[in-house]
């Protein structure tokens, strides 16, 4: 099971400073391990979606190429303290999580 | 609320269904808000990854910010903020050049989110790393140059 993720939500006006931290290996497929000598096989979040009070607001796809343990900031206009921020990836195994934080 | 986004929001999580779509070639990639755009993921130019997402001849903008370090250490960790100044953005790609794989991930935006967004990505060599910026039907395009001291994509 994936660790959990963070989720940091502050209000700067009125604008929502929203900063996500996931915890995945984000291996790309292309990196041999030092002992055997084989590919790492590739395991990386694939897409990220996010929403505030259930609807969506940002859509992100990612491939390899971004680092171990994702983060992501973003700002959403309009939102205002106590909204519900949900954020979702599913990653190219098919594994995926989920989690959840209100804007202070 | 808008049923249709409900809709499309529900078609990410059962990605296997897009992906199946891309692959038959009924939707293209990048053109669908949620369909994973995996061959522009999987190209391994610039140039390929550029058409695989449907961009054809990006124009240069001053109103794009990139903001990256002019010389990373670690190519593993490279933190990377682009604003768009650009009214009506919807969409942020950010590409490193001599990526194996340039397309390094790709933002868009509904509701009220702003232009704007910050991560962290891996620089194989030292590079441009270019941000495409959707506004309307257009696209823009700006790049900054990153000096990789260890590169981040092999081991």
């Amino acid at each position: 099971m994936a660790e959990p993720m963070r989720i940091r939500a502050t209000m700067q006006g009125d604008v929502a400073d929203i900063k996500v931290l996931m915890n995945h290996p984000m291996e790309t497929g292309q990196r041999k391990d030092a002992k055997t000598g084989q590919l790492v096989p590739a395991h990386y979040i694939t897409t990220v979606t996010a929403t505030l009070n259930g609807a969506p607001v940002l859509e992100a796809g990612m491939g390899g190429g971004v680092s171990r343990n994702p983060y992501l900031g973003f700002k959403v206009k309009g939102a205002k303290a106590g909204d519900k921020v949900a954020v979702n990836w599913v990653d190219n195994t098919g594994d995926k999580n989920a989690a959840e934080a209100t804007v202070g | 609320m808008n049923s249709l986004r409900r809709n499309v929001l529900k078609g990410a999580a059962g990605a296997g269904t897009v992906a199946v779509a891309v692959a038959a070639g009924l939707l293209k990639p990048g053109q669908a808000f949620a369909a994973y755009p995996r061959s522009a993921y999987e190209a391994r130019s610039l140039a390929d990854a550029m058409k695989n997402m449907g961009v054809a001849s990006p124009v240069d903008s001053k109103d794009i910010v990139i903001k990256a370090p002019d010389i990373a250490e670690n190519g593993a960790v490279v933190p990377v903020e682009v604003t768009s100044g650009i009214a009506g953005t919807t969409a942020i790609a950010i590409l490193a050049e001599k990526n194996n794989t340039p397309l390094v991930c790709d933002f868009s935006f509904k509701g009220g989110a702003q232009g704007f967004v910050s991560t962290r990505i891996k620089m194989g060599a030292t590079s441009l790393v270019r941000a495409l910026v959707t506004a309307g039907d257009k696209t823009y395009v700006a790049a900054k140059e990153v000096k990789v001291t260890i590169g981040g994509c092999g081991g």
